[in-house]
């Protein structure tokens, strides 16, 4: 059953990428604990805007979890506290009456902030554009029976390719790695037919971007794998560790 | 205006193949030199851009998101239908084109529909080629499941993310071209209008939702695929930020907008919970083949569904369409739980739910089974609800999902401003009164890959364009045009916010124009829409400046065109006096409450042309003729 909380967010405000940010502490009174964590901040937004004072600014677009837009570190934890949840899906009876949650925006030299939550992800489509992809043009493919796939690959590269590109890995990892996020790629394709002729100038390419980007290392932590919302798998970076090694070694 | 459909002459199966003979084209060498703006990057505009920069054009794309993946195709969840018939179960391009015409009650065009229906095959050979993770059989050929009141198994799918998966698939291959430099991308940019220049469409303003610049934007063509219109409801499962607005600029630059009353109301929705609540979530209707809807046989019974027995269950849709049963189109399941809340026999908290049982489902096929089928859905179901959908039904009502209106095109998918294309949801063409499920992802990826990279050739080739630049006076006089009317949104400083007229808004098109529409409730919307907006240009709060990431200013532009759009909305609504598809007019239903269609008076698609803010609208009809498929009312039963 829902019930009313009374909350205090201490929220990072910053107002563009070229000058430094702070945290500012709200009231939020009266939170129905069925709402959203974002129907939470539209709350405050509101209340903000009455005030005349500048609302939160975040990053958020389907609110079902799947377009990846948005995402914020809440008291620690990138998507908050909830395993498995986009910030849009998890609700406010993860919290208590009483509690405070502190709100900052992803953090990574490669991800800058734009305004308060909202960052720019950009180096993720340029990674992409590296070479995540199977150069096929449109037309030239043989019937989709031409091509067969063993049913345990196509489960694994649909575990791979249920990547949102939302950035939590980067935003959880001490490295501000985004290994997960490549590899989660590189995996979805290798562990393909279509991806094979690829499979050795792509994870070289991409792993190429990712370094320039300025994307850290992997160390082992794991918190990737915590903070991802669709649970995507550390062994995708092993995978792609064994392709990078195995193209290495041909070249 | 001149509505010429151009729909090419012959047998219906022959159209589009003579179509693509006699359609002129461009030298491979020639086409770098035309440059193509595509707005919207879904499945429409990506596979659009992917396809046009593959070819060899000068593409720039665009859209209002951080990345053009996370555009709202991305959210469809059942599947794509095509015309395989890989379950050897009697499927054929002809029946795909059948049902389709059918489904739509009648007010689609034939031959768009059997276009759509012929390469719908190729486009999952297209998909599986870049390496769409679909669902696969142990001998590693593809799964097909029947979807959405289909009677053959035609529908691929990706776990319940098929919509992300198609769409990534298409941003991949889009992306490969921007690394080519024949696509050109450009991310949180917002259309703000569309730039015509001795009639033809020849660019766009947007405006860098980053830094607030204005920027313009040369082209020799535009291709809009910008998404359905279906946040007029306030509430509805489209992402927050879809829109009209490219598509209502167009429209008010001389594009007829057909048919806007064709919403689509999908059955099976998380119910709404509170007035905070800021968008609806759909659960799959693929959930339809294994889940039973039922509410109890008496009113008010508010015992927990688990302790009510089956003999007091009204499993409604199996009772009364026998040989559809839970399967029914969209539009009879989301009436029919209308019909049974307004009965007073809804259940859960506000009275306006009814159940969607796995139980049965659970017993016959295991728990597994039904795990692996929908699992997502159930664990997203279980975060928003915060109740285990494999331990008590789930709870659903109908809500706004997609928009079967949209900027009138002709067969070769351009609009009445010649040069403007328009793909995807945002055109009308393809669905009629009402689309099918797996349907819209099919449409989007058929315009984008396989229908506009011909007829968009054929337009450049024979179109004599003279080169215009960002300097001519038109790209001046527009991007003035776009900033006196953010100056003036930021100048209102007015005491309510840009979402509580959204929420406002939304609530009278919900109630006026939603399931059931009656000529008393949209001439009452039509009286009050204008009091609106009225009140909004005069009381809005819109805090902050334009040269900076301003969200409340985006939204408020949006906001604003709603406010003109929903007028035309009911307008249109009200103008058509028959019950067809997703439109419900009370005044035409059969003795037993169906829709009861009038193909003497309505069987057009009506175009409307822009005629002034709060000025009705002028109605241009395109008549439809069946050739192929026979006038008949629906029946399901």
């Amino acid at each position: 059953m829902s019930k009313s909380i009374n909350l205090t967010l201490k929220v990072w405000r910053q107002k563009n990428s070229k000058t430094k940010g702070q945290f500012e502490t709200y009231a939020a009174n009266g939170i129905d604990t069925d709402c959203s964590f974002l129907e939470m901040l539209d709350v405050v937004n509101e209340r903000l805007t009455v005030e005349g004072k500048d609302p939160i600014a975040f990053d958020h677009d389907c609110r079902e979890g799947i377009c990846g837009m948005c995402g914020a570190v809440v008291n620690g934890q990138a998507h908050g506290p909830q395993r498995k949840t986009t910030l849009c899906q998890l609700h406010m009876r993860q919290f208590s009456d009483g509690d405070t949650i502190v709100i900052e925006p992803y953090r990574s030299r490669a991800l800058p902030v734009l305004k308060d939550l909202a960052v720019d992800r950009s180096a993720f489509d340029r990674i992409i554009q590296s070479g995540g992809y199977v150069s096929v043009k449109t037309g030239q493919a043989p019937d989709a029976h031409a091509i067969l796939v063993g049913k345990e690959y196509a489960d694994l590269a649909m575990d791979a390719a249920q990547c949102i590109g939302c950035a939590a890995c980067v935003a959880s990892c001490p490295n501000a790695s985004a290994m997960l996020f490549v590899s989660a790629k590189i995996s979805h394709l290798a562990l393909l037919p279509q991806g094979n002729p690829e499979r050795e100038t792509r994870v070289q390419e991409m792993v190429a971007q990712m370094d320039k980007e300025g994307f850290g290392n992997c160390s082992n932590e794991y918190e990737c794998e915590a903070a991802c919302p669709k649970g995507i798998s550390v062994s995708n970076i092993a995978r792609m560790n064994r392709e990078f090694l195995s193209a290495s070694r041909k070249k | 205006m001149n509505l010429d459909s151009k729909i090419p002459s012959g047998p219906i199966g022959e159209k589009w193949t003579k179509h693509k003979f006699d359609m002129k084209l461009v030298n491979p060498a020639n086409r770098r030199k035309f440059e193509v703006i595509v707005v919207g990057t879904g499945l429409a505009g990506a596979s659009a851009a992917a396809s046009l920069g593959e070819m060899g054009y000068n593409v720039k794309a665009f859209c209002f998101q951080d990345s053009p993946r996370r555009a709202h195709s991305i959210a469809a969840q059942g599947g794509i239908n095509a015309a395989k018939n890989y379950a050897n179960d009697g499927d054929s391009i002809y029946r795909l084109f059948y049902d389709t015409v059918k489904g739509g009650d009648f007010r689609a065009r034939e031959a768009n529909v059997h276009r759509l229906a012929e390469v719908s095959v190729n486009i999952i050979d297209q998909c599986v080629a870049q390496g769409v993770p679909f669902a696969r059989e142990y001998g590693g050929l593809l799964d097909n499941r029947s979807f959405g009141g289909a009677q053959v198994s035609r529908t691929f799918y990706a776990k319940g993310q098929t919509g992300q998966q198609l769409l990534l698939g298409a941003y991949s291959a889009m992306m490969k071209e921007v690394a080519k430099g024949s696509v050109t991308l450009f991310t949180r940019r917002e259309m703000m209008e569309v730039v015509i220049i001795d009639g033809h469409a020849r660019g766009i303003v947007t405006r860098n939702l980053v830094t607030g610049e204005i920027e313009s934007h040369t082209a020799d063509a535009v291709l809009l695929a910008t998404g359905g219109y279906g946040n007029v409801f306030y509430l509805s499962t489209n992402a927050k930020g879809s829109n009209v607005t490219a598509a209502w600029r167009a429209h008010k630059k001389g594009a007829a907008f057909a048919n806007p009353c064709f919403t689509q109301i999908h059955p099976t929705c998380i119910p709404v919970h509170g007035d905070y609540q800021s968008k609806l979530t759909l659960m799959s209707e693929s959930l339809r083949n294994d889940g039973r809807v039922w509410v109890p046989r008496t009113n008010g019974d508010s015992r927990r569904p688990e302790l009510i027995p089956e003999s007091e269950r009204d499993y409604y849709l199996e009772n009364k369409y026998a040989s559809f049963g839970n399967l029914v189109p969209r539009d009879i399941a989301s009436r029919n739980a209308k019909i049974v809340c307004d009965d007073g026999r809804g259940v859960g908290s506000t009275g306006l739910a009814v159940y969607l049982d796995f139980k049965d489902s659970i017993n016959r096929l295991g728990k597994q089974a039904i795990e692996e089928r929908y699992g997502n859905l159930f664990e997203m179901y279980e975060r928003i609800t915060g109740e285990d959908p494999y331990a008590t039904p789930m709870q659903i009502y109908p809500a706004i999902h997609y928009t079967m209106g949209g900027l009138w095109v002709d067969y070769n998918l351009m609009s009445t401003i010649p040069g403007l294309h328009v793909l995807g949801e945002a055109n009308f063409s393809d669905h009629g009164a009402n689309r099918l499920g797996a349907s819209a992802l099919m449409q989007g990826l058929a315009d984008g890959y396989f229908v506009v990279p011909y007829t968009l050739g054929h337009y450049l080739a024979t179109t004599k364009l003279e080169k215009v630049s960002t300097d001519h006076p038109e790209f001046k006089k527009v991007e003035g045009d776009v900033r006196s009317r953010i100056n003036q949104l930021l100048s209102i400083k007015g005491g309510r916010t840009v979402d509580d007229f959204h929420r406002q808004l939304g609530l009278l098109m919900w109630d006026k124009c939603g399931m059931s529409r009656s000529e008393a409730g949209l001439k009452e919307a039509l009286a009050k829409i204008p009091e609106i907006r009225d009140e909004f240009w005069k009381n809005v709060n819109v805090l902050g400046g334009n040269d900076e990431f301003n969200q409340a200013l985006e939204k408020a532009g949006r906001v604003a065109d709603f406010l003109e759009f929903a007028e035309l909305f009911a307008q249109d609504a009200l103008h058509r006096n028959e019950s067809c598809g997703g439109h419900f007019r009370e005044e035409s239903q059969t003795p037993e409450g169906e829709a009861l269609r009038d193909d003497s008076n309505y069987c057009y698609v009506a175009a409307w042309e822009f005629n002034g803010v709060g000025k009705a609208g002028i109605l241009h009809k395109e008549n439809l003729e069946f050739e192929n498929v026979h006038l008949t009312q629906r029946s399901y039963k």
